[in-house]
């Protein structure tokens, strides 16, 4: 029951409608992460639909997607795969000890050159 | 035709360059601007999660500050320009969205979208023209192979963002050109530098900004052009360091002679 709720709330933050998918595999060809995710792109749109979301919440792809929309744009049928991989994303930071960053490491990672943008958008990516 | 400036936090800060250049070039070409009042963070990411409104207020508050001055949102980062611009396509479409974010800002009057959201190069494009450009030239960069590099926050995705073709977009080329310099033509334009993912997984990062500056050298560039920090940042950082990255307000701000 409790993971068909997440499974329901996944699709429905994600804004897509997996189902219109018909796996042509244009979104994982154009994808600059491919060879750095374990599940791609097209791969979280069939998950999704098949209710398989364990799987996609321990994927390393989660951190490994560049938020490029590359295959959002890339995609004939209107599906938007990267936001499946945000709305995962969400559901693993948003429980209980889910964050991959945490504020008091960032300082840390401040230097001459890294551009506040890359801080803010690294941490909110990873931290709710 | 008035614009409101959002410069963002980066560019008063690591990319002072970016802002600095551009501001001179602006006057140069007699745009009138105002930089937006006690502005915010855009939120440097767009909150895909339809879920989410507590992150998307701080935009909408800029959103609403250059609807108030009644004027166009003129931005100049390229996350800034993608979040505002995106969070505005949400209080104008995404009923939702639109009502708690008015519910809780409790503004004057409801804010709708009505702000319209203009990039720098858009600026150039669509309101000064790169013609006029060309005429304020006085310091044409002749002979300079220039390659423009587009990123992903500016193109996508387009059925939003609307900037220019997102698989073979032309405006830095057109921009090259109006600065009197040769743009060079390569594959990885619009190819993903690896973004913020460089401070978790530096190695993606060099994967992607190395593939890209191999092949802008391979087809001949001396310099390549940014809108972007994070770009910039990767390119610089985690390329092959074989090419200099310049923002482009830099370049154009030598052409126009204001570049001290
Ligand atoms: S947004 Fe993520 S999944 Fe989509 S193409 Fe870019 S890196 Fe790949
Ligand atoms: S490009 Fe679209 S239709 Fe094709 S596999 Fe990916 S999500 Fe499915």
């Amino acid at each position: 029951m409790e993971k068909n709720e997440i499974v329901r709330l996944v699709k429905e933050r994600s804004g897509t409608d997996a189902r219109k998918c018909m796996k042509c595999g244009k979104c994982s060809g154009r994808c600059p992460a491919y060879h750095d995710m374990d599940i791609k792109p097209h791969q979280f749109v069939s998950y999704i639909e098949k209710g398989e979301i364990d799987k996609l919440m321990q994927s390393k792809s989660l951190y490994t997607c560049l938020s490029c929309f590359a295959c959002v744009e890339r995609c004939p049928r209107g599906v938007a795969p990267a936001n499946v991989i945000e709305a995962v994303r969400q559901e693993v930071i948003r429980q209980q000890g889910g964050n991959k960053i945490m504020a008091e490491t960032v300082p840390s990672m401040i230097d001459e050159t890294i551009p506040q943008q890359l801080l803010v958008s690294m941490f909110r990516k990873l931290n709710k | 035709m008035k614009f409101s400036y959002y410069p963002g936090c980066t560019l008063k800060t690591k990319a002072k360059e970016l802002d600095l250049y551009g501001r001179k070039s602006l006057e140069k070409l007699g745009v009138d601007f105002e930089e937006v009042k006690e502005w915010q963070c855009c939120g440097a990411v767009y909150p895909v999660s339809r879920d989410e409104v507590a992150t998307k207020l701080s935009a909408v508050r800029t959103l609403a500050s250059a609807k108030q001055e009644n004027a166009k949102l003129l931005t100049l980062c390229s996350a800034c320009h993608h979040v505002l611009k995106r969070v505005n396509d949400d209080m104008k479409n995404d009923d939702n969205i639109r009502l708690k974010a008015n519910n809780y800002l409790g503004l004057d009057e409801p804010y709708q979208g009505e702000t319209e959201v203009v990039h720098y190069l858009e600026l150039l494009r669509d309101y000064v023209g790169f013609d006029k450009i060309k005429e304020a030239v006085v310091n044409p960069l002749k002979g300079q192979k220039i390659a423009a590099y587009y990123g992903c926050l500016l193109l996508r995705p387009s059925e939003t963002l609307k900037f220019d073709n997102p698989e073979n977009p032309s405006i830095i080329e057109e921009f090259i050109k109006a600065i009197g310099a040769t743009p060079v033509k390569y594959p990885f334009s619009n190819e993903c530098c690896g973004a913020y993912v460089s401070a978790t997984n530096k190695e993606i990062a060099v994967k992607k900004s190395t593939k890209v500056t191999d092949s802008a050298v391979a087809n001949g560039a001396e310099k390549i052009v940014t809108a972007c920090p994070l770009c910039m940042y990767n390119l610089t950082e985690n390329g092959n360091k074989k090419v200099p990255v310049y923002y482009f307000t830099e370049l154009l701000a030598e052409a126009l002679g204001v570049k001290e």
